[in-house]
C-alpha cells in the first residue's frame, strides 16, 4: 500500500515535470529553467524526438499511465492485487529502458546532461525499484 | 489513506500553480513587437532571397544549412567544426556553403538574432555578424533580451548603427526569415543544425572529417562522369 501511494506520488511528479518539458516543446515556455545545465542543447537536439514525437510527450503519456494504474492499485477493491503490482513494474521497467537510452545519447552522443531529464531518470528508477521491490513481495 | 490524498492535492496544486507561472513568465522578444507606425515596410519574402552564401560560385558542391542563432549545438558546429570546414573546403574552392535560417519556436530570441545577421548582411556584413552571434553565445544561456548586446555586436563589426536600428526596429527581414523557416518545413527538416549537400539531406554527424569525405567524394564523381 505504502509503496503503492508512493508510486503515485513519484508519477504525479514525473508526469508535472515531463508537462513542464513539453510545454517548452510547444513554445509556450521562453527558456527552460535550467541553472548552468545544458537543457535547451539536448531539448533542441535532434535526439529530442523519437518517431516524430517530441520525448516530453512520451513522458507526459508514460507518468500519466503509471499514475492512473497506481491509483487504481490504492483503492481497496485492488490494494492486494498482484496484476497492478505486475503492471506497474512491467510499465516502469519500459520507462527506464527508454530512460536508459535517453541517459546514454546523452551522456555518450550529445555529451551534454539536461537536468530535468536527471530528475526525471531519478524518478522512473525510483518507482521502478519501488514496483521490483513489490513484485519480489510475496505477502 | 488522508495523509496520502492531501499530499497528492499539495503536490498538484504546487506543480500545477509552478507550470502557470512558467507559461506566464514567457520574455516577449523585440523581434515580436509591432512595427512602429511610419516605418519602413519590410522586405517581402517573395523576394528571392535565397540565404547568404561564403565560397567560390563554381564550387562543384553547396551544402546549405538550416540554423538557429540561439542553438547551442550549432553554436558548437560553428564554433568547432565551421572553421575547419572553412579552411579545407571553402577557401580551397571545393565548397559553397549556404546559410538558411531555421529559428525554433522554442526559442526566445532565435529570430531577433536572425534579423540581427539579415540587417549586418545589408551592410556586407552577415558572416562577421554570424560569428559573433555563434562565438560569443553566452546570450543565448542568459534568457535576457540580447537587444543591446546585439548593438555591441553590429558597433563591435563596424556597421552603420543608425541604419541597423532602423533595420532592426522596422524588422525590415521577417518575411524572408519567415520563408526560409517554411522553406525548411517544406523539406523536412525538424531539427537544427541539418545539412543538405547538393540537396541531398546529409544524415552523418556533423563535423569536418565527414563533410570532407562527402565533398571530395562527391568531387571525385562529377571528374570522372564524361
Amino acid at each position: 500500500m505504502r509503496r503503492r501511494q508512493a508510486i503515485v506520488l513519484l508519477a504525479l511528479v514525473g508526469l508535472l515535470l515531463a508537462l513542464y518539458l513539453s510545454l517548452y516543446k510547444l513554445g509556450l515556455i521562453g527558456t527552460l529553467q535550467c541553472g548552468t545545465g545544458s537543457c535547451e542543447y539536448v531539448q533542441t537536439s535532434r535526439y529530442a524526438e523519437v518517431l516524430g514525437m517530441p520525448v516530453a510527450f512520451y513522458g507526459v503519456v508514460g507518468y500519466a499511465v503509471l499514475f492512473v494504474v497506481g491509483m487504481a492499485g490504492v483503492q481497496p477493491r485492488l490494494v492486494t492485487d498482484r496484476r497492478v503490482t505486475v503492471l506497474l513494474a512491467a510499465l516502469s521497467s519500459l520507462g527506464l529502458a527508454f530512460t536508459l537510452y535517453l541517459t546514454y545519447i546523452e551522456l555518450f552522443v550529445l555529451h551534454a546532461v539536461c537536468r530535468w531529464c536527471v530528475v526525471s531518470a531519478v524518478i522512473i528508477a525510483a518507482i521502478w525499484a519501488l514496483s521490483m521491490w513489490g513484485v519480489r513481495r510475496t505477502d | 489513506m488522508k495523509g496520502f490524498h492531501t499530499m497528492l492535492v499539495a503536490v498538484a496544486v504546487v506543480g500545477g500553480g509552478a507550470l502557470w507561472y512558467a507559461t506566464q513568465r514567457k520574455p516577449a522578444p523585440a523581434s515580436t513587437r509591432t512595427p512602429e507606425r511610419g516605418a519602413p515596410p519590410s522586405v517581402a519574402a517573395a523576394d528571392g532571397f535565397r540565404g547568404f552564401t561564403v565560397g567560390s560560385d563554381s564550387a562543384a558542391v553547396e551544402v546549405v544549412e538550416y540554423s538557429d542563432f540561439e542553438c547551442p549545438f550549432c553554436a558548437s558546429f560553428a564554433t568547432v567544426q565551421m572553421p575547419v570546414i572553412h579552411e579545407q573546403l571553402i577557401a580551397k574552392g571545393k565548397v559553397r556553403w549556404r546559410y538558411r535560417d531555421f529559428p525554433l519556436p522554442t526559442h526566445a530570441y532565435s529570430r531577433y538574432a536572425a534579423l540581427a545577421a539579415h540587417c549586418a548582411g545589408e551592410q556586407g556584413k552577415f558572416w562577421e555578424m554570424h560569428d559573433q552571434l555563434f562565438f560569443r553565445h553566452d546570450w543565448a544561456q542568459t534568457g535576457k533580451n540580447p537587444r543591446s548586446l546585439f548593438r555591441d555586436f553590429a558597433k563591435g563589426i563596424g556597421l552603420d548603427l543608425d541604419r541597423y536600428d532602423a533595420c532592426m526596429d522596422s524588422q525590415r527581414y521577417a518575411g524572408r526569415i519567415q520563408a526560409s523557416v517554411e522553406e525548411g518545413d517544406r523539406l523536412g527538416v525538424n531539427g537544427t543544425p541539418t545539412f543538405f549537400v547538393n540537396g541531398r539531406r546529409f544524415g552523418g554527424h556533423p563535423t569536418s572529417d565527414a563533410f570532407t569525405a562527402l565533398v571530395d567524394s562527391l568531387t571525385r564523381q562529377r571528374k570522372s562522369k564524361p
